[in-house]
């Protein structure tokens, strides 16, 4: 947003009479939350039964040492154990099966497209129930529910991980492998070392996004009896009925380690894309969709375009150049960057680069 | 075999599958509504809307989605008294389908804004030439392009508002599907795969659809320059 | 198949440790201090009962446990607290994970199938919670018509309300009795139905005199101490050391000091000294 003023485009530069609206409706618009706020707050202060949920004497146990100490801090360290060996597990597993749909043998093919599919498509709750239920049926009963997350995690984002690395090699330039291939690497080999090293790299700061997603899932598992942080929160609210309290403080510490992966996350392309000729930056989303592992480059291409709320420089070249943009390849040009998956020359993505 | 159709005649399913759905259906809807206006916000030319709408945005992506279920029954409901209903089980269905709504808009808002860059800038600046104010460039050029740009991560958007409706467990809605396969289990526990499968399945059954067509229409809609 | 399927868990489980070596060994570093161990499984959540504050464990589950097993001859600190959450009680005891349980444990003809019971060491029944304000009003399970009740999921007890007792009440389920009793202070509900002892337990970690229990039970619910199936020798250890300690007066000290202002008294007559002794055989 650093340079809306000068670079929106979708209005045109307010005057002195515009800018004394917007002026009176920013002042307007601050009194109407503000006022809403107030309600709020004066709604919890003031409850028509139950007590004031703002005193101090609710508040103390949610924030003092002891509550750091005995429930958030063990709750917190919970959390993190099980998101960090569900992102290990889940890359494992994604780069497994992400190869294993890139090789060129069918029933390699099969097996792990289906396995893909399934869990991307089960939602991770069913499979955390499912699992946490199955393992202590098996005598896992000890950590039945912290192998219950994890393996939940594992399965479900590992399934998308095996799409980042699908797409990712998708997106390489066709040079790529064409000169591996030049160099006398068969195709499996020139995939292992050449084209999958690279997705990978490119993939990185993905896979902090899809860490954020894995943090904030972990949540899930205070549905199934595990002590991460939700869990421990509500065992304080527990002891001391401040229910309310003790969740806002969980939500607060929720917030503030997803927005700091957010931020890492996309500051970390540019670092990245000088050591890969893949796109190296954080999808919106990863892809979901069945089949589509498309989604990556054209939300790429639709980021480049940032400008008009203030955005980069273009880095993929575009049939479009300016106002006066048609021209006379006009029927065909489109087919050189990747809207129409039909073409044959469209398996290997065929952006070029500018230096 | 038997068991299988026990467990279908015992239990009925198909309609906690329809409580999903319908949680689905209607907070795609309001998740549309809440996510177009943000995102008008987002590129309006007036700081203090961007700035809320960046908010909004940010909070609700990086808040697990189980602590805004609980909040919905224990804070908007249990201490502002905000209720849809004197009827329970129907209120706790609109505070669940409230809750998605809010954390799915923010998603929603992120892939218009990815639709919306896929416009290019000429477009903008061709409404401003014809004299068109914010509101009728928005509406008339700008969006309607950025939807048909936005097909794809607006499908994965609604796949991954079907599967979180299961959360809506958190929220008191005990008619929804992981509640009750949780329930079946407990009573069938040496049918529990057959029970995971059915269950899984289901949701197999209906996200590959949406999948498919997501990517049939991305490719159909995108607009080709 | 399923056997196959337990191999290849084992193998990627295996796996998954050598990437996290902490998190597989951290399971294990209760049990390095020296002596024998005895494995107890209690309920981490339930204040009054059984609840686990950092590293320290309290309530009346725990203090009867302490006591049985210092009868048994393990020390304090030769106790491994283990949490045994509903659901998943017949299997802890069925692996072998852990030796005892006492976790609000109903004996019941289907549980006594796959486990043994010693015990009672206590009877239960089940009530209601209540805010105080509304104590004319609700005095029993049939004056529930038209009020609002809430219990945890996966439990009977609101359904058994509502079968038997009040058809028109309305039914909510949370995850844990703490965000029920929340719920109930705030006036979203207007009762909670569990075990009386329970509700006290909540009522007393409460402290300030809100919340009442109604105090007239609708069921009996015997608490026993589960243990490995036939274990005939460890049942009758065990129901000496109960029988001692309702002798002794230890288990009349633990009621009280657990449930500490409430004015909880158990149901005196199925918690009679002899009535309990009785049962344990």
């Amino acid at each position: 947003m650093a340079n809306s003023t000068s670079a929106s485009v979708l209005f045109d530069e307010p005057g002195p009479k515009g800018r004394r609206k917007i002026f009176v409706a920013n002042i307007i618009g601050a009194l109407l939350l503000l006022g809403l706020l107030a309600a709020v707050l004066y709604r919890l202060a003031n409850p028509p039964k139950g007590q004031n949920q703002l005193s101090w004497e609710l508040w103390e146990p949610a924030l003092n040492s002891e509550a750091w100490v005995d429930f958030y801090l063990p709750g917190l360290w919970k959390t993190l154990e099980a998101s960090v060996l569900a992102i290990i597990g889940a890359v494992v597993f994604g780069v497994v099966f992400g190869i294993g749909r890139l090789l060129d043998f069918w029933p390699v093919k099969l097996v792990a497209s289906v396995i893909v599919e399934f869990c991307r498509a089960v939602p991770v709750l069913l499979f955390m129930i499912f699992l946490w239920r199955g393992f202590s049926f098996m005598g896992m009963s000890d950590d039945a529910s912290f192998w219950a997350v994890v393996w939940g995690l594992i399965l479900y984002n590992g399934s998308v991980v095996a799409e980042l690395v699908r797409s990712g090699v998708g997106n390489l330039p066709k040079g790529q492998h064409e000169a591996a291939v030049a160099l006398g690497m068969g195709p499996v080999r020139a995939l292992m070392s050449v084209e999958v090293p690279q997705a990978l790299i490119a993939m990185l700061p993905a896979m902090i996004t899809q860490l954020v997603v894995v943090l904030k899932d972990t949540a899930l598992g205070s549905i199934i009896m595990y002590t991460d942080l939700l869990q421990e929160s509500r065992r304080l609210g527990s002891m001391y009925f401040n229910m309310l309290q003790a969740l806002v403080v969980a939500g607060v510490i929720y917030f503030i380690l997803s927005y700091l992966l957010s931020k890492l996350s996309e500051s970390l392309p540019e670092r990245m894309q000088r050591r890969t000729m893949g796109i190296a930056k954080p999808p919106v989303q990863a892809p979901i969709a069945i089949m589509d592992p498309s989604n990556v480059p054209a939300q790429e291409r639709a980021q480049e375009r940032e400008r008009p709320q203030g955005g980069a420089e273009p880095l993929y070249p575009d049939h479009y150049h300016g106002s006066n943009a048609v021209t006379e390849d006009w029927r065909t040009s489109h087919l050189e960057h990747g809207h129409d998956p039909k073409h044959p020359d469209m398996k290997p993505k065929l952006f070029q680069r500018p230096e | 075999m038997s068991g299988f159709a026990d467990l279908f005649s015992q239990y009925d399913i198909l309609a906690a599958f329809l409580v999903n759905i319908e949680l689905t259906l209607w907070s795609a809807l309001l998740s549309l509504i809440l996510g177009v206006i943000l995102v008008t916000m987002r590129i309006s030319p007036i700081a203090s809307l961007r700035g809320f709408a960046a908010g909004w945005v940010e909070f609700f992506k990086n808040m697990p989605l189980t602590i805004i279920m609980v909040f919905m029954v224990l804070g908007v409901f249990g201490q502002l008294k905000f209720q849809f209903s004197d009827n329970f089980d129907t209120n706790f269905f609109w505070l669940a389908v409230t809750g998605l709504s809010v954390y799915t808009s923010a998603f929603v808002c992120e892939s218009l804004r990815s639709g919306i860059n896929t416009v290019p800038l000429g477009q903008a600046e061709a409404a401003r030439s014809l004299g068109l104010n914010f509101f009728q460039s928005a509406s008339i050029i700008i969006l309607p392009q950025a939807f048909r740009g936005a097909v794809a991560p607006l499908g994965n958007t609604l796949i991954a508002l079907l599967k979180n409706s299961t959360v809506a467990a958190a929220a008191s809605v005990a008619t929804e599907t992981s509640s009750l396969m949780s329930t079946m289990i407990e009573y069938n526990a040496n049918l529990i795969v057959t029970i995971f499968l059915i269950f899984a399945l289901g949701y197999v059954i209906m996200i590959i659809p949406i999948g498919l067509l997501t990517t049939y229409l991305s490719n159909k809609l995108a607009v080709r320059r | 198949m399923k056997h196959m399927f337990k191999k290849a868990l084992a193998a990627v489980a295996a796996v998954a440790c050598l990437g996290s070596m902490a998190a597989c060994g951290s399971s294990n570093d209760a049990s390095k201090s020296d002596g024998p161990k005895i494995t107890i499984g209690i309920k981490f959540d339930q204040p009054g009962l059984g609840f686990k504050k950092g590293n320290t464990y309290t309530g009346f589950d725990v203090d009867v446990a302490k006591y049985v097993a210092k009868k048994l001859g393990y020390s304090e600190d030769q106790i491994v607290w283990k949490e045994a959450p509903s659901k998943q009680r017949e299997t802890l005891i069925q692996n072998g994970d852990v030796d005892l349980i006492f976790a609000t444990y109903t004996i019941n003809d289907k549980r006594k199938e796959v486990v043994d019971f010693a015990g009672p060491y206590f009877v239960a029944g089940q009530d209601l919670l209540i805010r105080n304000t509304d104590a004319g009003t609700i005095t029993g399970p049939d004056s529930l018509n038209g009020k609002k009740l809430c219990s945890v999921t996966g439990s009977t007890s609101a359904q058994n309300v509502k079968d038997k007792f009040a058809s028109e009440v309305q039914l909510m389920e949370q995850t844990g009795y703490a965000e029920c009793v929340t719920a109930l202070i705030s006036g979203t509900v207007d009762a909670v139905t569990t075990d009386d002892i329970i509700l006290a337990g909540l009522a007393a970690a409460k402290g300030n005199g809100q919340l009442k229990v109604v105090g007239k039970t609708f069921s009996e619910e015997p608490y026993g101490v589960g243990l490995k199936k036939g274990d005939t020798e460890l049942k009758s250890k065990v129901n000496a050391a109960i029988k001692d300690m309702i002798e002794d007066g230890s288990w009349q000290k633990a009621i009280d000091s657990n449930m500490q202002g409430t004015g909880y008294t158990p149901d005196a007559k199925l918690n009679a000294k002899d009535t309990l002794e009785s049962q344990l055989s």
